[in-house]
């Protein structure tokens, strides 16, 4: 990695870090997975199945909803507030200041992805006073919500490098709720006539398949995860996102940034 | 021959302006100037000349629509001549989360400076530029002035040969516009190449070897400041005792004030002659005739100024 994108990374993330909206989201989660077990004694016998579910939900959608609204104002917010003139006129590339963005916006997320892990890990072990060999699909679980992050991170960043604000933020939302139906999207593919079917199939195919990164219930339930999904997985999440900053990276290097 | 710091070769810019039938409105006309290095070269021009959209054409944040720069011989996209830059925008907001050390480090890093210099440097530079004693400040309450004074700290943290500053003395109060000042006379007796845009004139006066005058995107004038001075019209002041004598020269002179039976005119050159004679006529008592020399204001507004147009 060059010094350059590491330099700019490292920033990312400590706006990131130094932005106080940020430590309300992660409190808010915190307290979220905390009064988890109080579902529990609602449905007595299902504390845990209830637990997994609200807490690695929560840990899904606050990193979305991060993910979206910092990284929608990742480039807008430099050429509005300027600071970009002083990055471009330097030795930097194009390229290397959308990825380095990317990147540190991305860091910002496994970090607060594994605190919350943490914060979920403590709350299960008070609810159910023991841990079992199938917690560990949990990480798993975990793992691909942050295959998610990296997807909906660059896809944002797509957005954000010809969109505005709000339109970037409206796109990639929807994009994300699309994807995660997408498997359903698949199905009336299959079953479609004609042109209906052309391009139900081509959507099917553009739009992240959120649903194959979503394991939530099945780890919820104690069903195994088959290790050819982690390799598909990672594959797919990894070729998406370098697919979609490739995209960003084609727009942004022509732009004029007034 | 030596290589000048900075060509401009015909760089133009327009904007698609209209929303359904665009029309290309042009920012800046094919623009050619050098400057040598070692010079501080003022580039001029009332607000919206052109001035800032040159500087973003330089600094490649905005591309051109035609035309070419070179920086040290080397073309002006090449990142690699960037590490021999340093640019200050017009009223600069920085990361303003950061210390000012950090954000020089930041910038420095990017400049690829090593961490060495980087530690050694930074403290001296904030220090040179007046802000020695501001430590773990966040930027976002740095007053205006102090931000400026960040602003050249980071434009020459990388020790650049050419340092291009838009309006750096802008918004500024009187004494932060004296220690800017300062600052650029330090980089000018270090060699630097210094290239800044204003429209405030004694500043430029005070530092510029050279100056450009531009208008509506188009170049106007440039050369040495006493050049340009001396081609504004020669004009004389004359003062005179007796009033009376006004009447008949008032259609030959500009300026006029008078202090009792002291009368203070300035005229062109050209018109003394005529109007010591008409003194004589009308018996009043010369005080004195003075040459006023032209300034570079004088310059600058006979180049800048439209004729008046009266709307229907």
């Amino acid at each position: 990695m060059s010094s350059r994108l590491a330099a700019i990374t490292f920033n990312t993330f400590r706006e990131a870090v130094r932005d106080r909206v940020l430590y309300n989201l992660i409190i808010f989660v915190l307290l979220l997975v905390a009064s988890a077990p109080l579902f529990g004694q609602i449905s007595i016998g299902l504390e845990k199945l209830i637990l997994v579910n609200v807490g690695l939900t929560s840990i899904s959608i606050f990193g979305i909803i991060i993910a979206i609204f910092i990284g929608i104002g990742l480039v807008s917010k430099e050429i509005e507030k300027k600071t970009l003139y002083t990055i471009l006129s330097r030795p930097v590339r194009r390229w290397e200041f959308i990825t380095g963005k990317y990147l540190g916006l991305v860091l910002t997320l496994v970090v607060n992805a594994v605190f919350m892990t943490i914060g979920f890990f403590v709350a299960l072990f008070i609810a159910t006073r023991t841990f079992t060999r199938d917690d560990a699909g949990l990480l798993l679980a975990i793992y691909f919500i942050i295959l998610q992050f990296f997807i909906v991170t660059a896809i944002t960043l797509l957005f954000s490098s010809f969109s505005s604000p709000i339109f970037s933020a409206v796109f990639a939302f929807a994009l994300f709720v699309i994807g995660t139906f997408a498997e359903d999207l698949r199905n009336f593919a299959a079953l479609a006539q004609g042109v209906t079917k052309w391009l139900a199939t081509g959507a099917a195919w553009l739009v992240p398949n959120f649903s194959a990164l979503n394991v939530i219930s099945q780890v919820a339930h104690g069903d195994p995860i088959r290790p050819q999904l982690v390799l598909f997985n990672t594959v797919y999440a990894l070729l998406y996102s370098v697919a979609a900053m490739a995209v960003a990276v084609l727009i942004f290097e022509r732009r004029n940034l007034k | 021959m030596q290589t000048p710091a900075l060509e401009i070769l015909g760089l133009a810019k327009s904007y698609a302006v209209g929303f359904l039938r665009k029309t290309l409105k042009p920012a800046l006309q094919p623009l050619h100037l050098a400057v040598e290095e070692g010079e501080t070269f003022g580039f001029l021009g009332p607000n919206g000349a052109g001035k800032t959209t040159t500087l973003k054409l330089l600094m490649g944040i905005v591309f051109p629509t035609s035309g070419a720069a070179r920086i040290l011989g080397h073309d002006f996209h090449d990142p690699d001549i960037k590490k021999q830059i340093g640019f200050l925008p017009e009223q600069p907001y920085f990361y303003d989360y950061l210390s000012a050390p950090e954000l020089l480090d930041y910038y420095a890093q990017l400049c690829g400076v090593s961490s060495d210099a980087r530690r050694k440097k930074i403290p001296e530079l904030l220090e040179r530029v007046g802000l020695g004693d501001v430590g773990k400040t966040q930027l976002r309450k740095f007053s205006k002035g102090m931000l400026q004074r960040v602003g050249i700290a980071q434009a020459i943290i990388h020790d650049p040969k050419i340092v291009f500053l838009d309006e750096p003395m802008s918004g500024l109060d009187p004494l932060g516009r004296r220690e800017i000042r300062e600052l650029l006379q330090e980089l000018k007796q270090q060699g630097k190449t210094v290239f800044f845009s204003t429209h405030i004139l004694s500043d430029a006066e005070a530092l510029c070897d050279r100056v450009a005058v531009i208008h509506k995107g188009e170049l106007r004038g440039i050369g040495v400041v006493e050049d340009l001075r001396s081609k504004t019209n020669a004009r004389t002041e004359v003062v005179w005792q007796g009033s009376g004598a006004l009447v008949s020269i008032a259609h030959l002179v500009t300026e006029t004030h008078a202090t009792g039976e002291i009368i203070r005119a300035v005229a062109s050159a050209q018109d003394l002659d005529m109007i010591l004679e008409k003194l004589r006529q009308q018996r009043a008592q010369l005080i004195s005739v003075t040459p006023v020399h032209g300034t570079l204001e004088d310059y600058f507004l006979t180049h800048t100024s439209e004729p008046e147009t009266v709307k229907a």
